[in-house]
């Protein structure tokens, strides 16, 4: 199982994705950082860390559960639904740009329901994407503004993003490449 | 999108509190606590259960028990109807199976009733496809009653287990205290009845602690819930009078002093005021039965979304 990333190529990534933040926005404060549940929200805390460190600036966080609003919802025959988690944003978004952050890019799926569910919190002056990693084959058409690594892959396989916050460790392993 | 870790629960219908384990009750309350902050955002809907048909079938009078399910289906998305019986087809004679079976006959995915038969939703659950909620059967149960109470005082007092919980009022005619003594049972709760000796349902005393003694009961309670007394079952003489009823087992400021000092109180509605509880009490500042009522609409959400899941009709 290839480790494509360690702890500290994420850590450099975080920092340099703070840095392209930081020098396409003028007007910090106008600014919100949105993760993605899960591992979203702990990225997003980190660039909203990095920003304070490099700028002076601190960005709100906030955190979104897409669950209620994924496609995928009641198409399956069997099994349990997915697990609903809280959605916390303790801000307004009206006319903010809001820097939505998701762990993985993959079919753009997750994404379009994360735009869906946030145009439900109130009218942002735009939205932009921040990807830890894009992984390509998508279905929609979606693309990343800040991406941390491009990964070529192929549809079998898997791309595992662990943060310490959740997981006790920061990586990016591929699984499932010579079946 | 990656398939999240999932919990869920194993009954497609949810007909009593017997018949869901600890972890699944759990469950239903977590998933409220995520349904809760839908209340508050601009927009108070989510598109999870679009396209989905939810009929809400009202044989017994109801207010807050069906405008709850309904806010709640319609902030699920789900297209919603209510029937009350008074302008149905079983004010001709039809059968509650011949009902339930040409509503079935329509396709919807889930059928919320309330009956006052005990047992009619198992009747309903064995003859229909659609997924059955008992929003309150006969002198049997009413789950999601007992789960937004559940909801309540872990919201309040951050836990269940080892709380002393007083339950004061018609126990016999109650399917609040059944469900809620096997929920707070389930979730570890040290649970006391208290009632005249006519309103204390048989082998009661075997699950809880039945006093008749208010004062016992409600004595270092954590949480202290009121029921109704539900003059419109009562056929017969249960106690001398209502003003009498309030003199020994009515809620007053000073019973209410006897409880822990962050004692909360509850009643499920529609309250009596002056008969079970006095209104200095309802209305004072430990009392959380508006809290109830919000919590419920995010109970019921979090069951419709739950029970939404795994269709048994994959073939």
């Amino acid at each position: 199982m290839p480790v494509v990333m360690d702890a500290g190529r994420v850590a450099k990534t975080i920092t340099r994705i703070a840095h392209e933040i930081v020098e396409r926005n003028r007007g910090l404060e106008e600014i919100a950082l949105v993760g993605i549940r899960s591992r979203g929200v702990p990225l997003a805390r980190r660039i909203a860390d990095a920003v304070a460190t490099i700028s002076g600036t601190t960005i709100p966080v906030g955190s979104l559960d897409i669950t209620l609003y994924r496609d995928d919802l009641m198409r399956h025959a069997v099994g349990p639904q997915p697990v609903v988690r809280k959605t916390d944003i303790p801000f307004s978004i009206d006319d903010r740009r809001i820097l939505l952050v998701d762990d993985v890019l993959y079919t753009g799926r997750t994404v379009r329901a994360a735009l869906d569910a946030l145009i439900d919190f109130g009218r942002p002056q735009s939205i932009q994407l921040v990807v830890l990693v894009d992984r390509g084959h998508r279905e929609l058409p979606i693309k990343a503004d800040y991406v941390g690594k491009n990964l070529p892959t192929a549809p079998h396989e898997s791309v595992q993003v662990r943060v310490a916050e959740i997981d006790g460790t920061d990586e990016v392993v591929v699984e499932g490449g010579e079946a | 999108m990656t398939t999240q870790a999932t919990t869920g629960l194993r009954g497609r219908h949810l007909l009593s509190i017997a018949d869901l384990t600890a972890d699944e009750a759990v469950l239903i309350l977590d998933t409220a606590e995520a349904m809760k902050e839908i209340a508050a955002r601009p927009i108070k809907k989510v598109p999870t259960l679009r396209g989905r048909t939810i009929v809400n079938l009202f044989f017994e009078p109801s207010t807050r028990t069906r405008t709850s399910f309904e806010i709640a289906e319609k902030r699920l998305s789900a297209d919603t109807l209510s029937i009350a019986v008074a302008s149905s087809s079983v004010v001709k004679g039809e059968t509650l199976v011949d009902t339930a079976l040409n509503l079935e006959a329509m396709k919807p995915d889930m059928i919320v009733m309330r009956h006052s038969a005990s047992g009619a939703c198992h009747l309903l659950s064995r003859v229909c496809r659609s997924h059955i909620i008992n929003a309150g059967d006969g002198l049997h149960e009413h789950p999601t009653q007992a789960l937004l109470d559940a909801y309540t005082i872990r919201e309040k007092k951050g836990r269940i287990a080892g709380l002393k919980v007083a339950i004061v009022g018609d126990l016999f005619h109650s399917r609040v205290l059944r469900s809620n003594v096997l929920l707070l049972g389930k979730l570890g709760a040290e649970v006391w009845a208290c009632a005249p000796p006519t309103l204390v349902p048989a082998g009661l005393d075997r699950l809880v602690t039945v006093t008749t003694s208010i004062h016992e009961a409600v004595r270092d309670a954590d949480v202290v819930m009121m029921l109704r007394i539900q003059l419109e079952r009562m056929q017969g003489h249960f106690f001398p009078s209502l003003r009498e009823y309030f003199t020994v087992f009515g809620l007053t400021p000073e019973r209410a002093r006897l409880a822990r000092p962050d004692a909360i109180i509850m009643h499920p509605g529609p309250m009596n005021r002056g008969v079970e509880i006095a209104s200095e009490v309802a209305d004072g500042p430990f009392s959380v039965i508006l809290d109830q009522v919000t919590n419920g609409v995010a109970v019921r959400m979090a069951v419709l979304y739950l029970l939404a899941g795994g269709e048994a009709s994959e073939g």
